[in-house]
């Protein structure tokens, strides 16, 4: 049997454990061993802006009960960490104890980059007081602790996870400002209107921005000093500027590292026998730092390690970016870095900052290669359907583009209605046939229901037979 | 042919079962809780087949490749001579037997009795295999006991929010939809159905993936703080199992699968949980899945996690489909079970039958309604079939595989009153009577008895299908009074063999069911129309949060299989069409297959509006009208299920199986669209 030993407990040590339990559920085809550095089960990292934000518990974000090991035939080790691989004697060191290993999978995830701003880290490099990264569960309790309603807090970083804690702060009633170097927020995912209008929407609920600025000093119990000159106070600041691969263990072993641990295809390492998946893994130029990424190369490597599929192959993840923050509605995906006049797209763009809405669509032979979508929620989610699953898109671009905000077509009055128009679906009488029944006489519901039979099914179209009597009634001459 | 008093019955057709008079052989609406004195257009035109001229009078035997009249003793002496051949060849599993759930009850109890008993079989099941089969499997593993509604349809009057997966009542029993007029609506459904469109809010999930929606549902219910954390400790047990994976679909991740908004999976929660009453209810379009079991534990997930179940007014139910499908499933036709609700392999249950039955031994279980059909013929499946109220060759999914596998029987028996697709191929044809020239209990979708009472003279020459059982079990050894053929005294020993049973009819009699009485199941005196208020049918009497994840369709689209079809039902015609296709009306309204397309997906197929098109799928190829719609999404067609030959939407579709239920994926499968 292949003992498999994983290196991190997290998003992707986990799923990559559930996804060989799924395939090998009877522990018959491998051995697997978990190592994870934090003390307690691992827990779902895309939620921390819930639980900041309040709507989760910390308890609801674990991703495997306390018997979730014993139960799968896992062999869980928590809260040592990992010191040396050793790839001549295949044995991974934990404190003082070996772990042999016939495949080893580094899911060391990353951790937060602090920004060199003096003040934010103390001399032994720890984050000063009143200062939390957001990246683990410990640290939302940390920032939960310091969130009562009416504390300043700053956020250092107006990207995805910085907004996102933001708005969840904002929501228990903190007066937030976000600080962000660039003069737009999101610029990875966002152009610079789209940008603008979401830092409208978000100004709506409560948070302040700084753009273009960088943060030149921290007092803790003061807050950031900018390089404008001016002053945000905060009893909290939250960072939230970015991660880095955490690459360490395997360049000291001698692991080819970039960005993060470089992966081919198979997932695999420089070293054959190790593998490296999730936010530590550099696949073709590309370090994700996102859930889904992380996901599909867990289900891949289970594939390959328990032999179901040895051939199964990682080919990249298409990107959706979608903000997790409540009453925000934005979608971000594929190259949306392109002018309304680029020659080889076509391009839609909408702008609507008064309601909060942008929308931009960039086609290539009818297909969606990038589109932004803020506060037009069906569309966002039309659109990447579009994309995910490469469908050439419909026709009517405007349609796509606004998905219900175009209004509703106007009701047809009876009048309107051509003749074949079905008017009572449960008994397929058309407008003609009730028509022709109110010239023969039928000039009442009753009898214009007991002649054609409308009305006499589910008597939702009562209504509409009505209006036709009455319409009917008033187009005749009257007669004396 | 008719009697001349009005008579008091209920529609041939579809679980609501509307209440109607017959009058000189015409149909007249009645007043009753269920239907409210509303007909649709086939319960109106339903008589039309007492007199039609395609009802068959006489039976049919296969000579040099043709059907020709046969006296009834020539057909019957032919059938048993060949199945006690066979029997005595290659034993009693080389025949195998196929209802259906438009049967009464007592024909249903008496099918499995004569499969079991006179024919030794283990190898019954039948068409509500693909009608009920998930959300029974989900039902009895949530709450112990399955039946469809375990509430009065009337509750659903009182609910202020009904959330509707998968079911489009407003063409598939129009009258119920009266019920759903006090209540928010939000209907989940791929197409924007007739139903969709009287909703507050619909949601319009790609095909298959109706398990990631009810998980994200379940999310959404949780993260806005709508967790019944009282009920949850009193009543249910398993929710944190459930939560575990219900966490990992939070609401982006949901709208990226399913293709619903975010805004509307939280507006939908917030429906259902502001609601003072509130109801849970699927349809077939989100159980005819290979998660199909799986996808209705999801749901009743959901309905626990609000705390519905059990509640007056509030819950979770399922819209039966066919005529007896709720009856249909608990007297004994189904591969794994006998009367009452019993399960086959249960020892105690086996115990009580055999005593009922006066008979020493029984069967085990036996194959599934798909896996039937497939083993006709083959090495060790069965060499003949007797086919009653079922018409395969149209409703089976990957249907010329049916067609040929019935090619391959010695013996093909149809019992049905019309030359449907299936008899038109069988080697013995029988004629029987039909609804109103019979008596017989029909069991609604509300789980109440119903009793229908001959109300027309049969034309000469028919038998009733209980007839047809004693004529071919004496036949085969049987003592006649073991295959009584008066309903009534077949009830009376339903009655017997389903006491003490889960789907408990003891306290039923026909006179009850003729003072009007309503009698919802189990009743061993009293009608118990709400089972869940004081316990769930668990040992414990708590309701089980089941744990699912989702899967998506087994057969994802692909560049030569690019879109997906999903199947689904018209007004004006009911399951294959054997019956609605011969009434006149009817079929002018709907007269021929047709497949629903996004305009702009025509066009790119080269497909114009009122054009002929060719639907291609792995296992075939339909053909149908197009008809252009603009709410369709762009990957998806749709296509109804009743029409015949070249145009049988389960010519395409997938015979995938569910794990637990054994339902066949009928509601996707990956197509192309051909011009013809």
């Amino acid at each position: 049997m292949r003992n498999v030993v994983i290196v991190g407990y997290g998003m992707a040590g986990a799923r990559l454990a559930d996804e060989i339990r799924r395939r090998d559920p009877k522990a018959e085809r491998v051995s697997v061993t978990v190592l994870g550095d934090e003390a307690h089960p691992a827990y779902n990292r895309v939620l921390l802006s819930s639980v900041v934000a309040g709507s989760l518990t910390p308890e609801a974000v674990r991703l495997h009960d306390p018997d979730w090991a014993p139960k799968h035939h896992v062999d869980l080790r928590l809260g040592g960490s990992v010191s040396k691989i050793d790839r001549t004697r295949r044995v991974v060191h934990v404190g003082d104890q070996e772990v042999p290993y016939d495949s080893l999978v580094l899911a060391t995830g990353a951790r937060s980059w602090v920004p060199p701003t003096p003040g934010l880290l103390d001399g032994n490099g720890v984050l000063a007081p009143g200062a939390v990264a957001f990246r683990s569960l410990d640290d939302c309790a940390r920032i939960v602790d310091h969130a009562s309603p009416g504390t300043p807090v700053a956020v250092l970083g107006g990207g995805l996870l910085g907004l996102e804690a933001a708005r969840g702060l904002a929501g228990r009633g903190c007066l937030v400002t976000v600080v962000h170097p660039v003069g737009h927020l999101m610029e990875r995912q966002l152009d610079a209107g789209a940008g603008r209008v979401l830092a409208t929407t978000l100004e709506g609920l409560g948070i302040e921005f700084r753009l273009g600025v960088l943060a030149t000093k921290y007092t803790p119990g003061e807050g950031l000093e900018l390089n404008d000159g001016t002053h945000v106070p905060a009893d909290l600041v939250v960072v939230s500027a970015g991660v880095r691969a955490e690459t360490s263990l395997a360049d000291e072993a001698g692991i080819e590292v970039d960005r993060g641990i470089l992966v081919d295809d198979a997932l695999r390492t420089s070293d054959p026998r190790v593998h490296a998946i999730g936010d530590c893994a550099q696949h073709v130029g590309t370090v994700s730092g996102l859930v889904q990424p992380a996901w599909e190369q867990a289900a891949v490597l289970a594939d390959r390690l328990t032999g179901v599929a040895p051939a199964a192959r990682y080919a990249g993840t298409t990107v959706v970016t979608r903000l997790k923050a409540r009453d925000v509605d934005l979608a971000a995906l594929g190259d949306v870095h392109v002018g309304v006049d680029s020659p080889d797209d076509e391009v839609l763009c909408f702008q609507d900052p008064a309601r909060g809405r942008y929308a931009k669509l960039v086609l290539r032979d009818d297909k969606v290669t990038g589109a932004i979508v803020l506060g037009a929620p069906d569309a966002a989610a039309a659109i990447t359907q579009l994309f995910d699953r490469g469908l050439p898109a419909p026709t009517d671009r405007l349609a796509l583009l606004l998905g219900r905000a175009l209004p509703a077509e106007n009701e047809a009055s009876p009048a309107d209605l051509p003749a074949s128009a079905v008017v009572c679906r449960c008994n397929t009488v058309s407008k003609g046939q009730l028509v022709s029944a109110w010239r023969a006489g039928a000039t009442t519901l009753s009898s214009i229901a007991e002649v054609t039979r409308a009305s006499t099914g589910c008597g939702g179209c009562k209504d509409a037979v009505c209006g036709i009597v009455d319409w009917l009634a008033a187009s005749q001459p009257q007669s004396a | 042919m008719t009697a001349s008093a009005s008579v008091d019955t209920h529609c041939p057709y579809c679980a609501l079962q509307c209440a109607m008079s017959i009058t000189n052989g015409k149909v007249s609406p009645r007043e009753f809780p269920t239907n409210r004195g509303g007909l649709c257009q086939k319960g109106w035109t339903s008589a039309e087949l007492l007199t039609s001229p395609a009802r068959l009078t006489t039976p049919l035997v296969r000579r040099d490749g043709e059907l020709h009249p046969a006296t009834w003793d020539e057909a019957l002496d032919l059938i048993a001579a060949k199945l006690k051949a066979l029997r005595d060849t290659h034993g009693p599993d080389s025949v195998g037997v196929f209802g259906g759930g438009g049967l009464t009850n007592e024909k249903s109890y008496l099918l499995g009795k004569f499969a079991r008993v006179a024919l030794g079989t283990s190898q019954i099941d039948y068409n509500g295999r693909f009608c009920m089969s998930s959300a029974a499997a989900a039902g009895m593993k949530a709450f112990g006991l399955d039946r469809g509604m375990p509430f009065p349809v009337t509750d659903l009057d009182r609910a202020d929010a009904i959330l509707l997966v998968g079911g489009n009542p407003a063409e598939t029993m129009p009258p119920f939809v009266q019920h759903l007029k006090n209540a928010e609506l939000i209907v989940i459904d791929p197409r924007r159905t007739p139903t969709a469109e009287q909703a507050t809010l619909h949601l319009q999930p790609a095909p298959g993936t109706d398990l990631a929606l009810a998980l994200g549902l379940l999310h959404t219910a949780v993260a806005d703080g709508h967790l019944d954390k009282e009920y949850l400790a009193e009543r249910t047990t398993g929710f944190d199992e459930a939560w575990r994976i219900a966490a990992t679909w939070w609401p982006e991740r949901v709208e990226r699968v399913t293709g619903v908004p975010v805004a509307d999976q939280r507006a939908a929660v917030r429906i259902l949980a502001e609601a003072h009453n509130a109801f849970i209810l699927t349809g077939r379009g989100t159980e005819q899945h290979a998660s199909g079991a799986d996808t209705v534990s999801a749901w009743i997930n959901l309905a626990l996690a609000l705390g519905l179940p059990g509640r007056e007014c509030s819950g979770y139910g399922c819209l039966t489909g066919q005529g007896n499908g709720q009856g249909g499933r608990e007297h004994g036709q189904k591969a794994d079970q006998l009367p009452g609700y019993r399960k086959i392999d249960d020892p105690a249950a086996r115990e009580h039958i055999m005593n009922v039955w006066g008979v020493d031994d029984l069967p085990g279980p036996g194959r599934s309604a798909y896996e039937l059909l497939d083993a006709l013929g083959q090495p060790n499946g069965p060499k003949a079939l007797l086919v009653f109220g079922s018409n395969v060759i149209v409703s089976a999914p990957r249907s010329q595989h049916v067609a040929d596998r019935l090619k391959a029987l010695d013996l093909l028996v149809v019992a049905d009153l019309v030359l449907s697709e299936t008899a038109a191929v069988a080697d013995v044809v029988l004629p029987i009577t039909q609804w109103a020239e019979e008596s017989g209990t029909m069991t609604n979708l509300e789980g109440r008895i119903l009793l229908r009472q001959v109300a027309v003279t049969p034309p000469e020459g028919v038998r009733s299908d209980l007839d047809v059982l004693r004529g071919l079990a004496t036949r085969l050894g049987q003592p006649a009074e073991r295959f009584p053929t008066e309903p009534e005294v077949v009830f009376e020993e339903l009655r017997q063999a389903s006491k003490g049973g889960a789907a408990d009819y003891s306290g039923v009699t026909y006179e009850r069911l003729r003072q009007g009485e309503a009698l919802h199941w189990p009743v061993v005196q009293e009608s118990t129309p709400r089972p869940f208020l004081d316990r769930f049918a668990h040992p414990d009497g708590r309701a089980r949060f089941v744990p699912v994840e989702h899967r998506g369709p087994v057969e994802m689209p692909d560049d030569d299989y690019p879109l997906q079809a999903t199947t689904g039902r018209v007004l004006q015609h009911y399951q294959s069409g054997a019956q609605t296709r011969l009434v006149p009306e009817l079929n002018r309204a709907e007269p021929e297959a047709y497949v629903e397309v996004h305009p702009d997906t025509a066009t790119r197929a080269g497909l114009a509006n009122g054009g002929m098109a060719a639907v291609v799928s792995r296992r075939g190829r339909t053909v149908a009208r197009v008809r252009c719609v603009p709410s369709m999404r762009i990957d998806v067609v749709f296509l109804p299920f009743h029409y015949a030959g070249e145009g049988r939407a389960n010519l395409l579709t997938n015979p995938v199986l569910d794990p637990t239920s054994r339902m066949p994926e009928f509601k996707v499968c990956a197509v192309r669209l051909e011009s013809v």
